[in-house]
């Protein structure tokens, strides 16, 4: 069944069974990516870091304009107050986006087209965001919910609409990167798959699809991860600078 | 034509794979939870470890480094300005050194010419008056000298006359005599030949 397009996102054991209790917790295709991906980043921004120099080399430059563009987006959307979470967003970004390109390449394993690697990242951001915004507002956090300049008949539904797309913020976060790197990876299957069935004659504009879609899949996996970190920041600020 | 079978193709390929998903397990495998909790495991593992590391050993080394670069820049903008005023001040020392220079070097050029046509005037002063003494020395050479050539005219010409007499008769002749004509004569010619 190596046609079928859903089978890369198959995951399955390396090595031997581990359990923890009643807890399966093997090392499988999926640790070794994630795995992977944290080492590549940190290779990269250890070489990045080590040279302290005043005209920077490339890697040294890499390092600095990618920690200089996730901090200005940090502070253009969640401002001054966000600069304690600068590492996490600068770590989330990085791994969402290492996995994102470690999938682009072929027959590797993309851990981010799994809803519930996705979900976790986006039910931790959920939760300390909400964490955040209790410690830093008590309960005026909940001010959240009921926007300004509302009339008071249209309140109890608007605070019940807000309440939900409040709730619904970790679902529509994971299921925006898993979909899109699933549709992307399961896309480009499909294509590949008529290269070969409509053999040397017709399998010739499926290629350029295929190639045409290697491109915007890049540009995908860099923008999903963006977008990711984005959000993120955006949640953060509701919770630091609390004005609805 | 190709374009509709490539597309019919594509919906039956959908069509169709759909039917072995049914068929098979279920569909995507993301839905089966037998590996949740390994990726779970996992996820927290990995990426704890690159959050701890990249928040303890790596970013600060980074933001210290651009701190580093940006003040260093500052700094030497600051002393390229500091640079600057300093020259600044040069320069303007610099032009009123050449602004004295080039008035006392009019000065010295307007004493130099003052002296100098001083010392002509006097020298030329000097000279005119020497020149005035000669002039009027030699005019009173030429006056006395003027007196005795009438005198000296006369002497000749007695001279001369009792020579010729002497010669034309042969005998002495007093020179009294002769003298008394020769002044005779010269005093009635003396205005055709003198003017005065």
């Amino acid at each position: 069944m190596a046609a079928n397009p859903m089978n890369q996102f198959e995951v399955y054991r390396i090595g031997p069974e581990i359990k923890i209790g009643i807890f399966d917790i093997s090392f499988t295709n999926a640790s070794l990516f994630m795995i992977v991906s944290s080492f590549a980043i940190l290779f990269i921004f250890n070489l990045g870091s080590k040279k302290k120099s005043v005209i920077p080399n490339k890697i040294q430059l890499l390092a600095e304009l990618s920690y200089s563009f996730v901090a200005k987006m940090i502070s253009d959307t969640a401002g001054s107050k966000a600069r304690p979470y600068f590492a996490f967003i600068f770590s989330l970004f990085m791994f969402v986006l290492f996995c994102n390109m470690f999938g682009m390449i072929p027959y590797t394993f993309t851990v981010t087209s799994h809803i519930i690697v996705t979900f976790m990242l986006a039910a931790f951001i959920f939760i300390g965001v909400t964490i955040i915004g209790f410690i830093k507002h008590g309960f005026g956090y909940l001010k959240l919910f009921v926007p300004s300049g509302v009339p008071i008949v249209l309140l109890p539904l608007i605070v019940v609409i807000e309440i939900i797309s409040y709730l619904s913020r970790p679902i529509s976060l994971s299921v925006r990167l898993f979909a899109n790197m699933m549709a992307g990876h399961t896309m480009m299957k499909v294509f590949g798959g008529f290269v070969v069935s409509l053999g040397i004659v017709g399998g010739w504009l499926p290629l350029s699809f295929s190639v045409a879609l290697t491109g915007l899949e890049i540009l995908v996996a860099f923008l999903q991860a963006y977008v990711f970190a984005i959000l993120t920041c955006i949640y953060l600020n509701d919770a630091l600078n609390l004005h609805h | 034509m190709i374009k509709k079978i490539f597309f019919q193709s594509i919906f039956f390929n959908f069509f169709f794979l759909r039917e072995v998903f049914a068929a098979e397990s279920g569909g995507m495998p993301q839905l089966d939870p037998e590996f949740w909790v390994s990726q779970i495991f996992w996820l927290i593992i990995t990426f704890g470890i690159l959050y701890i590391v990249l928040s303890k050993f790596i970013l600060p080394k980074i933001s210290s480094n651009l701190e580093l670069r940006k003040s260093q820049i500052q700094e030497n903008i600051e002393t390229a300005e500091k640079q600057r005023e300093i020259s600044e001040v040069k320069l303007k020392e610099y032009d009123e050194i050449i602004l004295k220079s080039k008035l006392e070097a009019k000065n010295i050029f307007k004493n130099a010419r003052e002296k100098i046509i001083k010392d002509i005037n006097l020298k030329k002063e000097t000279l005119d008056k020497q020149i005035e003494d000669e002039i009027s020395n030699a005019e009173e050479e030429i006056k006395t000298l003027k007196k005795d050539a009438t005198d000296k005219i006369n002497k000749i010409a007695i001279e001369t006359s009792s020579d010729l007499l002497k010669k034309l008769i042969g005998t002495e002749i007093n020179n009294s005599s002769i003298s008394a004509i020769v002044d005779d004569l010269s005093k009635k010619n003396k205005d055709k030949y003198y003017g005065s």
